[in-house]
């Protein structure tokens, strides 16, 4: 490939992820799909886009409409005609790929973020988005969304959602 | 033995038809196995006992059914079928799913006064759920990379299902005289069938020659030590050696229960074939 093609497709893909930073989590719209960890790979073919996303839950209902923002976002690209979407699942996603500074922002949703290095046989222990305080109970390990677990805090006495660590 | 099989993608699969047949054969157990409980145990939704469970009970179904959309979509990528048809509009004699995971809820029907036994809800979800524990871990190792990577992410998943199961299971062997009755009745019900789990099938000895997934006894072991050692901790008895059904629902004999859940399942989809589901 020549130089300037592959320049041209570099500054292309840039493009891309930028705009994918604007996509947000269907259900937790605080947070980009970007900084979710969801978007694994983008790579530019001539006038097409192809993106690998990494399903959080594989039979998440919103994988759909994650597809249609990803491919209704790029094709504002300049240079872009086609957006092509794969899930992918090597790597898998885990909740270690959020990114640091989204944690900030899920709890400003009152979602708590999962722990970070959670490893098998760790208890899983969740403090209040809005309090801080440890004094929770769990209310329910599935709540609406399959990804996402029902709390109630003691000490403020919200009930709020945690984000369940996936390792 | 000779260098372990490693099979990267679909189309080096195909090119190898005895490897494709046990491929298939293996993935219709996984795709139907998950599919037919994840109906049964949407058929709970607004029965259970209280709301928080309608909730967990509707996510997890919803986990289960996606796990069986993956196996029939790496089944169309194969060739054999679109994946919508291969779930909705085969016959009861073309699925190879245990019968354990087919038969109905409890008495009566979803509309028409569902006398739904929670035990057997609870039983059959937790047994099930342990096989398929020690299946999904076996299938990390298996010698098509596609199944070994969707395998490790459904584990993920799949932890919270056990978690939950776990607590209905100790809070009820602890609870009222009533609630342990139940529940032992319920354990000596799904254990009538429960046998039938590990059976990999008329084609067994292909899929487990080609890597495809661990012989039989080891995935029946592993799984009845992992149940034993939850029961004793539960304070359950043993049951004993597991029973298989007088149908062996991996050659493809079922019971009207299969019958009927097709019916209620695939009724959309035969009136309208465009719908999304």
């Amino acid at each position: 490939m020549a130089q300037e093609e592959l320049q041209l497709h570099e500054g292309l893909e840039a493009t891309c992820w930028e705009l994918l930073q604007q996509v947000t989590d269907p259900e937790i719209p605080v947070i980009s799909m970007v900084e979710m960890g969801m978007i694994h790979k983008v790579r530019v073919e001539a006038d097409v886009v192809h993106v690998e996303v990494l399903p959080t839950f594989v039979g998440c209902p919103a994988l759909e409409i994650m597809k249609r923002n990803i491919t209704e976002k790029l094709v504002e690209a300049e240079g872009i005609n086609q957006v092509q979407v794969t899930f992918v699942y090597d790597p898998a996603w885990t909740s270690d790929r959020i990114a640091l500074d989204a944690r900030d922002k899920l709890k400003s949703f009152g979602i708590a973020p999962p722990p970070l290095d959670f490893k098998p046989g760790d208890t899983w222990e969740v403090a209040c988005p809005y309090c801080d305080s440890p004094y929770t109970r769990m209310e329910n390990l599935f709540g609406p969304a399959a990804c996402r677990s029902i709390l109630y805090c003691r000490h403020c006495k919200n009930p709020f959602e945690a984000l369940k660590p996936i390792y | 033995m000779g260098d372990r099989l490693h099979v990267e993608t679909v189309e080096a699969a195909k090119q190898n038809p005895a490897f494709a047949k046990a491929l298939t054969d293996l993935l219709f157990q996984l795709a139907d196995d998950d599919f037919l409980l994840a109906y049964r145990g949407s058929e709970w939704l607004g029965l259970a006992p209280h709301i928080e469970e309608d909730v967990a009970f509707s996510s997890m179904s919803q986990d289960m059914m996606g796990h069986a959309v993956m196996f029939y979509e790496m089944l169309e990528q194969l060739g054999v079928g679109k994946a919508d048809d291969l779930a909705q509009l085969r016959e009861a004699k073309a699925f190879s799913n245990a019968i354990l995971v087919e038969r109905k809820n409890g008495e009566g029907e979803y509309n028409d006064h569902p006398h739904y036994d929670w035990a057997y809800a609870i039983v059959r979800s937790y047994v099930y759920g342990l096989y398929k524990q020690v299946r999904l871990e076996a299938l990390t190792q298996s010698s098509y990379a596609p199944l070994a990577l969707v395998s490790r992410k459904m584990m993920t998943e799949h932890r919270y299902h056990l978690m939950h199961w776990q607590v209905w299971l100790k809070q009820l062997a602890n609870s009222t005289p009533d609630a342990r009755q139940r529940l032992v009745a319920a354990i000596a019900e799904v254990w009538k069938d429960a046998g039938e789990l590990p059976h990999l099938g008329p084609n067994q000895l292909d899929i487990v020659q080609f890597g495809l997934i661990a012989e039989e006894e080891q995935l029946k072991q592993k799984w009845l030590t992992l149940t034993k050692d939850i029961f004793e901790k539960a304070g359950l008895d043993w049951p004993g050696e597991p029973g298989v059904p007088q149908e062996s629902g991996r050659h493809g004999e079922h019971t009207a229960d299969l019958v009927q859940a097709l019916a209620t399942l695939s009724e959309v989809y035969r009136i309208d074939p465009a719908a999304g589901w």
